[in-house]
């Protein structure tokens, strides 16, 4: 009976933000389809409407089945059999459920079976799922794939397989071996073509999450010979086809319902996508940047269910007479994870909107050439999307592991037992600041951006919004916060040494993210007075940690990074 | 070979969270603070026939419900989840219909969609916990029926199987077709709204649910398929006489408030002798006659 969508006034709030009305008319094109599909909107109320009833469906389900099935597929898990993985019952079931409910290929176009939803609703889903089960938001969000084969694969291979991610196949990406994981370049399995042109796998994958899928994609090395990531390309496996076995299923941590593979390859018959040779250095890169957009709504949809865990509790275990919320102790700690969650929460969907914005222009110039001032925004919002990605799958992913770990405080001792939902939640957001990229890899993305100036541009343009008075206060220290940051920049980029840099860069995008949070909850809070306490309490804590940084800069010579290199 | 299937629905006050104001002074259900829902046996009954459809490709699931216009609403639940069509049967001389008269006017109902092989309903409404509707509008067509159905296994050749919840186990029976399947809450609940039929099917509406200048109705013009049928008593050539609160012989007398003290139960077994028995003692005893 529970609705994981309309029992959380924040995700409205995001989903009705000004920006939408600007992506959704370009994303359905004026709304060309309302008349060739009917389920297609007729106008942008009545597509909202529909992204808000399609979510109360995603609601439903995550609060009825999913978040219900949570427990026993942790405890059960998928196992393997004949080379193939069976999945734990619950997880059965929630795929059933989210098919039936045509929950799959939400964001591909109409004429390929998908829903045509944007990217922001189609992650506010993700976000939703991960708080009812995170390791099911895997294989449900391993959809993501499609966009690539959508991106770049041909009209032929699009036509014969998105129809069927849209009716719930499932999908997988096949990039990780035991010797590349961080670095894709060193892949090895082995693309050969035969006489008559087509394309065949050999080698070993490990670490794919839900390595059994329907339909894969492969990233394999096709120029016979080379080293780097110039040789490789990417492949589309058809499961029907045959030639991939599963050797073996790891044990994992968390997230314990999605299948971690190990793959052998032995002839299996695949398609190539694209171009030869691109596979890493342009496929896997969009694709890369999709799944760590997932990741991040993954972290947030845990933060989400570690602050609610943490609530209840500390609302009903009474010590010394009265419940614990009351105590300031327990109360800051309970603020400050609502606080890091809102902030993850406007952060994740700003970086939503901005992949919106440039990939529809980016699909739309398939079709017609864009006119200067589209093209002026596609590469502003593309620019954009390039920095706040690996900021929202850093910064996320590291609070939702803060979040869960104060959960586990708040419950005490209960917290440590296997008998509360929090320590599942914190086995599970372990791997968030792993996966798709490690926060150390995120920041290398991210540093780009502190150096060219993007965040801080950035900042400069939220500098300008108009805010209510009673934020005056908190916006003269956001002003305060983007100072110390740019000071902090220069004077570190001042020095000119590539490893000084690298060794400063955690501490940079950190004052970057803290500052573009403090900015993002402010222009919430101009549209939600609900915001205002997380805003307060945020810019607090981030005024905190980029005057911890800022010092610490200001304070260290450069000859001082000896005591920590190895 | 496909079917064409009759889903009986009821929209019902929801019983199941009941708070203190949830009835009036007078006894009566204070309809006001309960939300309205699908019945939820209705559901798996529902969930039956959309299983059927899969299994029969070609097969036309119609929804039928009888109340005020905004039973639409039912109706519209029904097209999100896999129904093909729906029909509000609304009048006001169906108000007050106890279970004789409810099961009077479904069948009359029935008789005028005319084609069909199955009617699926659930086992009974949780307002009214009777569970004589379903049995009734089989009677009412002289047509069998199989209660307490937790699972439709087949339906070919005329002759349906189904899986039976009785309280000494499972059975599994087989009867000709046409016939009335009651569903047991015990039975598959039903598979959620689909994001594509309910996008198709959200401006569908009834049209005493459209007021004079509602947006929905240029739609509705454009697209047929969006307008909810609903027939009024005329429409299904009702006997008046037994529609309604005059067809009704029920009386409700007065309702009281009853908190149970003690549990009792008593099994009695299923044979004519010891059911006469049972009569003969509870007709001593006044509870009945």
């Amino acid at each position: 009976m529970a609705n994981f969508y309309t029992d959380n006034p924040a995700l409205k709030l995001h989903l009705t933000h000004p920006m939408m009305e600007k992506i959704v008319e370009l994303k359905e094109r004026n709304f060309a389809d309302a008349d060739k599909f009917d389920y297609a909107p007729q106008n942008f109320a009545d597509a909202m409407d529909s992204y808000d009833k399609v979510l109360e469906i995603v609601g439903e389900i995550c609060g009825d089945i999913i978040a219900e099935n949570a427990e026993d597929v942790d405890h059960n898990g998928p196992r393997v059999e004949n080379g193939r993985v069976v999945y734990a019952e619950g997880t059965k079931k929630n795929l059933d459920a989210c098919r039936k409910a045509g929950l799959m290929g939400m964001a591909m176009p109409r004429r390929l079976g998908g829903l045509n939803f944007p990217i922001t609703p189609y992650i506010m889903a993700a976000d939703i799922v991960s708080r009812a089960d995170a390791g099911f938001e895997n294989l449900w969000g391993l959809q993501d794939c499609a966009e690539t084969v959508y991106e770049f694969a041909s009209e032929e291979q699009k036509q014969k397989y998105i129809p069927r991610v849209c009716a719930g196949e499932t999908m997988s990406m096949d990039l990780t071996e035991p010797d590349a994981g961080s670095d894709l370049q060193s892949v090895m399995l082995k693309a050969s073509q035969k006489e008559d042109g087509s394309w065949v796998l050999n080698g070993v994958k490990r670490f794919i999450t839900n390595g059994d899928s329907d339909i894969h994609l492969v990233l394999a090395r096709s120029e016979e010979g080379s080293k780097d990531g110039r040789g490789l390309s990417m492949f589309i496996y058809d499961k029907r086809n045959g030639g991939v076995t599963v050797r073996r299923i790891e044990n994992k941590m968390g997230i314990k319902g999605s299948p971690t593979c190990e793959l052998v390859y032995k002839d299996a018959p695949c398609e190539l996508v694209g171009s030869t040779r691109l596979g890493l250095i342009k496929y896997v890169m969009a694709l890369m940047n999709g799944a760590r957009l997932g990741i991040a709504a993954q972290s947030v949809g845990l933060s989400e269910a570690a602050y609610r865990e943490a609530l209840a509790y500390a609302k009903d275990r009474m010590q010394f007479g009265k419940a614990i919320i009351e105590f300031p102790a327990v109360a800051e700690i309970l603020s400050v994870m609502k606080a890091k969650l809102d902030a993850s929460r406007t952060l994740l969907y700003a970086c939503s909107r901005f992949v919106d914005m440039y990939k529809i222009y980016d699909d739309i110039a398939k079709e017609r050439k864009l006119d200067p001032e589209e093209k002026a925004e596609q590469k502003y919002f593309s620019k954009l999307a390039d920095a706040f990605t690996p900021l929202a799958k850093g910064m996320t992913s590291e609070f939702c592991n803060q979040n869960t770990y104060d959960c586990i405080q708040i419950h005490g001792g209960s917290g440590f037992m296997k008998d509360y939902t929090c320590e599942r939640l914190y086995r599970d957001a372990r791997i968030t600041s792993i996966y798709e990229g490690t926060t150390q890899l995120q920041v290398v993305a991210a540093i780009r951006h502190v150096t060219t100036g993007t965040y801080l541009n950035f900042m400069k343009e939220q500098e300008a919004m108009a805010v209510n008075a009673e934020d005056e206060e908190t916006k003269s220290i956001l002003v305060m916060m983007s100072q110390q940051y740019a000071a902090a920049v220069e004077a570190v980029t001042g020095i000119k040494d590539q490893k000084y840099l690298d060794f400063m860069a955690r501490r940079l995008v950190e004052m970057a993210g803290h500052t573009v949070m403090g900015y993002l909850l402010l222009a919430d809070a101009q549209r939600d007075e609900e915001v205002r306490r997380s805003l307060r309490v945020y810019v607090k804590y981030g005024q905190a940690e980029v005057a911890k940084h800022a010092d610490f800069i200001a304070n260290f010579r450069p000859e001082q990074i000896e005591s920590y290199l190895y | 070979m496909s079917l064409n299937i009759i889903v009986l629905a009821k929209q019902v006050p929801d019983t199941r969270n009941v708070g203190k104001d949830a009835m009036k002074e007078d006894g009566t259900i204070n309809r006001a603070v309960l939300p309205a829902i699908f019945n939820p046996e209705d559901l798996n009954a529902l969930e039956q026939a959309l299983k059927l459809k899969e299994m029969y490709p070609g097969t036309k699931v119609t929804l039928l419900t009888m109340g005020p216009g905004r039973a639409a609403e039912i109706v519209r639940e029904g097209l999100y989840r896999g129904a093909d069509d729906g029909i509000v049967l609304s009048d006001r001389a169906f108000a007050g219909s106890d279970t004789l008269a409810t099961s009077y006017a479904l069948s009359a109902a029935v008789r005028k969609i005319g084609d069909f092989d199955l009617i699926i309903g659930g086992r009974q409404a949780i307002d009214g916990d009777t569970a004589q509707v379903g049995p009734q509008v089989a009677e009412k067509l002289g047509l069998p029926q199989v209660t307490y159905a937790e699972d439709i296994i087949s339906a070919e050749d005329g002759k349906i199987t189904v899986k039976r919840r009785i309280e000494s186990g499972v059975e599994t029976v087989k009867a000709p077709m046409p016939l009335v399947v009651t569903v047991n809450g015990s039975a598959a609940p039903c598979r959620p709204r689909n994001a594509k039929a309910l996008q198709k099917f959200k401006y569908a509406a009834a049209a005493s649910e459209l007021g004079a200048d509602d947006p929905r109705k240029e739609m509705i013009a454009k697209r047929p398929y969006l307008a909810i049928g609903e027939w009024s008593a005329m429409d299904v050539e009702a006997d008046l006489s037994q529609c309604g609160l005059a067809g009704s012989p029920t009386k409700v007398k007065t309702i009281e408030n009853v908190v149970f003290t003690a549990k009792e139960a008593r099994n009695i077994g299923n044979n004519d002798a010891e059911l006469e028995e049972l009569i003969k003692e509870l007709i001593a005893n006044h509870t009945i006659g």
